[in-house]
């Protein structure tokens, strides 16, 4: 089509302006540390948040002009937007809860910052993307700038464990991807989303099972990235060993990307071929759930505990993607808007807690928390309520949306199942409550240190975001159901 | 902004006072807020004072959420208006019990106690199915903490065990009020409940069996019915006396609400045919409560089995479809809130005392404590139903309108009474009669005047209830009246549709 080519308008630069300011900032970033060196350390995150709160507003501006840009590689609208606000607002208390963390292991550094950056650009990328390439170009920005940050403390080889297996598998995850790309291309022709969409609901579109082959594809790597099963593996050990804060990072911002071109892939581009795909991603739902919560019972890890859990969250959004509707995206939309407020929280609280070296991360050390630290430990308790799904929080409305468009489309077994499934769910979460309230104090609440002005707006932040959500949701669902594909 | 919405609102708000307040002043603060709750909750009694049922009394409602409309919808009938009642007086008695008791953590008890409150405040007030769902869960909140920070030994494992119980009963419960939701358009009850009178809204009886099974075993394991009762042992025993007190007197009634509430007039023909086997399992539980009550060493595990079965008869009235039925099975909630929270007191009081719940660490103790003697006699005179006080009336009414329905199930709910007087008694004799030992001379004294104060309204419902059964009857009649002829409508008009097809 280059004979129709145009050069890009202003309009189009102005729509994409968060991804602009963000790779700015975090190319200064990158600059700066080049020119003053180990001085001046401090300046990093500051700069940071004002990027990230730049590129917030140039969101919401962008959502009052929406329309593609780029000759339809991307499409700022409502879901786009949604995505953009809730990645870039993971990226405001991911800086706040990183900071002290950084301090603590002698390892405060520009390139994380700048990293943090990168990897929210792409997942920017992947909100806009409605072209299967662009998709694959903001996946690997954002996961090449994860991998790295989920080894960011070289020296300690549970993060080398970490980030190498992040890596391996990432990129096979892509690679995945990518042949099934390569297969909607042979098949329709095209790699735009709208364009696939068109091919497949035409009366002499491709065969069911070429497209079959290649949804199943492109499935299987964006499962490795949401972390659903059977391609789940890599989770709890990635996340255990990734440093905290990015832990609790990599367990919300990449996931809603991924979830984000989940979503359009699925419902825009495969939109026609529903029948097809919907029963495979029934039994990838439940079993995601059964993995995660099932495997979550076991562990003692807390950082594990919460990567099984996330596993298990993944499961309850797919189970909102099979409901393969306008309800059921807006109900994955707000439950990931939930959750990562919950669970962002819930690592905020690790990160202040596990201490230099990460020395406190069993669950058993949380005992007695309340009471030399009440106010954590109340913070942690309404995550975990969240977690749990809990009236009055917002991860009880997500788990409500997510079941209520589940019935919708008359998926009465899973949901029946996966509410059951939060029921078991509920067994794991209250030993963190039943160690925290009902055991007495040990060695590992002493010496607690003094909460830090980054860290505890990261988590006074999450904990009225969550109860904001729970209480009154009504904005946030009113926005992604209008946002919401189809 | 209706007294009901105060009343319901002022226990949130005293739980963030408390939070507030210096540890010292929590206990005095925790009273006077929950007295005045209590005062301003018998202002509610005004518009039943002349034993009509104005439909419902006090109503709010509001839009919470705009999509999918949830709404604010509050109101009071009555079948509530006791319950809340109960709830508003029970709260000060359990705060003056715990004045001693509770030793560590103080102020977070008295917290957790007014949103205990606040949310079985709510469940019983709610018109709006999701809004009731919520409060139903908000209630496993404290009562979980109540019983995991302050219990004894095993707490931990029963307050695992009661939140993991509840939570399975209510997810289902959760899928079917939104399908029910799916089907009318509506989370109202009262929308709903015209909706199904109407004709608008049928249901074949084999989605209302599946429909009516959810909510039944959500009420069900609240209640709790045979055989879904082994959490209450644990949970009763472990919890603080307070803990115990809140948890028999006014959660289980939870459940016994729910049912007459919602499982009745929503699913009138699934509920109907399914009246055997419940009232079946009623009278395992009647039966089995009192059997298993007999042979227990420890007091308040006697006292939680003996709750098992005179909650057997509430649900047996309950499902007998009867106007007495009904009126004895509400009746019968009170009551037992009432005798059952004083049991629980009493064995409170001895607990602190003796530091002991194995009855044979007991023995002779009407001898240093003459007057704790005679007030346990009392309650436990009026929990095995002697006639003039209160459990009399309601399980003479269970009975009739049992054998209404049937009367082959009388015969063996009959049983249920005259094992609690073996148990009960038993239970007295081996307590209070007897030599006393040393070391129960030596550490039992008698009532203080704060104990008093505690039990004292909790004798003198015995009597009234028992003897002037008018001052509470008529709201609750005429309220069991309108729900029998809700079941009649409805299931006039499912036969009607069904027919037709």
């Amino acid at each position: 089509m280059l004979d129709n080519f145009l050069p890009p308008t202003s309009a189009e630069y102005f729509r994409i302006l968060p991804e602009i300011i963000l790779t700015i900032v975090a190319t200064l970033i990158l600059f700066l540390e080049g020119v003053f060196g180990d001085n001046k350390k401090g300046i990093y995150a500051p700069l940071t948040l004002a990027g990230l709160a730049a590129a917030l507003v140039a969101a919401f501006a962008a959502n009052g002009d929406q329309g593609p840009a780029f000759q339809n590689m991307l499409l700022i609208d409502g879901f786009a937007t949604f995505f953009r606000v809730l990645v870039i607002g993971i990226g405001v208390l991911v800086v706040l809860g990183s900071t002290e963390y950084l301090a603590r292991e002698n390892s405060k550094g520009g390139e994380y910052y700048a990293l943090v950056l990168y990897s929210i650009v792409g997942q920017c990328v992947m909100s806009t993307a409605n072209e299967l390439i662009m998709i694959f170009i903001g996946l690997e920005i954002s996961s090449i700038a994860s991998y790295i940050l989920a080894g960011y403390l070289r020296d300690d080889p549970r993060n080398n464990e970490s980030a190498l297996k992040y890596f391996l598998l990432g990129s096979f995850a892509t690679a995945f991807m990518l042949y099934g790309v390569a297969w909607i291309y042979g098949a329709t022709g095209s790699t735009n989303l709208t364009m696939v969409r068109g091919a497949l609901s035409s009366s002499n579109g491709p065969s069911l099972s070429l497209v079959g082959v290649s949804a199943a594809l492109i499935f299987v790597g964006f499962a490795f990235k949401i972390s659903a099963a059977p391609f789940q593996s890599w989770a709890p050990d990635v996340y255990q060993g990734a440093p905290a804060p990015v832990a609790g990072f990599l367990t919300v911002g990449p996931k809603a990307a991924a979830f984000a071109i989940l979503l359009r892939v699925f419902l825009t581009g495969f939109g026609p071929v529903a029948s097809v795909w919907t029963p495979f991603v029934w039994g990838v739902a439940l079993a995601t759930m059964i993995v995660g919560n099932f495997g979550a019972i076991l562990q003692s890890n807390i950082k594990r505990l919460l990567a099984y859990s996330s596993i298990a969250h993944a499961g309850y959004v797919l189970v909102a993607v099979t409901a393969d509707s306008d309800i059921g995206a807006a109900a994955a939309m707000f439950y990931l808007a939930a959750y990562a407020f919950t669970n962002f929280g819930a690592f905020a609280v690790v990160t202040y807690f596990c201490r230099k070296g990460e020395k406190y991360v069993t669950v058993e050390d949380f005992a007695g928390l309340a009471q030399r630290q009440p106010g954590m430990a109340a913070m942690l308790t309404i995550f975990l309520l969240s977690l749990i799904g809990v009236p009055l929080t917002g991860g009880f409305f997500g788990k409500f949306y997510i079941f209520k468009a589940a019935l919708d489309s008359h998926l009465v077994w899973l949901t029946v199942l996966g509410l059951l499934n939060s029921a078991v769910a509920a067994y794991y979460y209250l030993r963190i409550l039943v160690v925290m309230y009902f055991k007495e104090p040990g060695e590992s609440v002493e010496n607690l240190p003094p909460l830090g002005m980054g860290l505890r707006l990261a988590v006074y932040g999450s904990a009225v975001g969550t109860l904001f959500l729970g209480i009154f949701p009504s904005a946030v669902l009113d926005f992604a159901t209008k946002a919401a594909l189809k | 902004m209706t007294l009901l919405d105060v009343v319901l609102h002022l226990p949130l708000i005293g739980f963030f006072i408390l939070l507030a307040l210096p540890k010292q002043s929590s206990r005095m603060g925790a009273l006077i807020i929950s007295l005045v709750i209590f005062v301003l909750s018998l202002g509610l009694l005004g518009p039943f004072s002349n034993g009509a049922a104005p439909g419902f009394a006090f109503t709010h409602n509001d839009i919470w959420i705009a999509v999918p409309p949830i709404r604010f919808h509050i109101g009071l009938d009555g079948l509530s208006l006791w319950l809340v009642l109960m709830t508003t007086l029970l709260t000060p008695i359990a705060v003056l019990i715990s004045w001693k008791h509770i030793d560590h953590r103080v102020k977070e008890f008295f917290a957790f106690l007014m949103l205990l409150e606040f949310g079985l405040i709510g469940t019983f007030v709610s018109l709006d199915l999701f809004l009731f769902y919520v409060f139903w869960e908000v209630t496993l909140v404290p009562m979980y903490f109540l019983i995991g920070i302050w219990g004894h030994e095993r707490r931990i494992y029963a307050a695992v065990k009661f939140f993991l119980y509840t939570m399975a009963g209510s997810v289902l419960m959760l899928a079917a009020i939104i399908y029910l939701y799916n089907k009318a358009g509506s989370f109202d009850y009262v929308e709903i409940l015209s909706q199904l009178q109407s004709g608008r809204l049928v249901f074949e009886p084999s989605t209302q069996l599946l429909l009516f099974l959810a909510f039944f075993g959500a009420f069900a394991i609240k209640v709790p019915l045979f055989p879904l009762h082994t959490w209450l042992p644990d949970a009763h025993v472990e919890a603080p006396t307070a803990g115990s007190v809140m948890l028999a007197s006014v959660m289980l009634k939870m459940g016994t609400y729910g049912l007459v509430r919602f499982c009745l007039p929503l699913f009138p023909d699934a509920a109907h045919s399914s009246a055997p086997w419940i009232a079946g399992l009623a009278i395992a539980g009647i039966v089995y409560g009192a059997l298993v009550a007999m042979v227990q060493p420890n007091m308040k595990k006697l006292v939680a089995y003996s709750s098992v079965s005179h909650l057997g008869f509430v649900v047996l009235g309950i499902f007998s479809f009867t106007q007495q039925g009904l009126d004895g099975a509400v009746y019968q909630m009170l009551n037992h809130g009432v005798s059952t929270g004083a049991l629980f007191m009493l064995v409170g009081y001895l607990y602190e005392r003796r530091h002991s719940l194995e009855i044979a660490a007991y023995g002779g103790v009407a001898t240093p404590a003459p007057t704790l003697a005679i007030v346990f006699l009392i309650t436990t005179l009026a929990s095995i139903g002697l006639p003039m006080l209160n459990n009399f009336v309601g399980e003479y009414l269970v009975l009739q309108g049992a054998a209404q329905a049937n009367f082959t199930w009388v015969v063996f709910a009959a049983l249920g009474v005259i094992l609690s007087a073996c148990y009960m008694l038993w239970l007295y004799q081996r307590t209070f009669y007897g030599k006393a030992s040393e070391s129960v001379s030596h550490h039992i004294g008698d009532l203080t005047p704060r104990e008093w104060a505690a039990i004292i309204p909790l004798l003198i419902l015995m009597v009234w209830m028992g003897t002037f059964t008018q001052s509470f009857m008529p709201p609750i009649s005429a309220q069991n009246a309108k729900i029998l002829e809700q079941v009649n409508k409805t299931q006039v008009k499912v036969a009607e549709v069904v027919h037709a097809r």
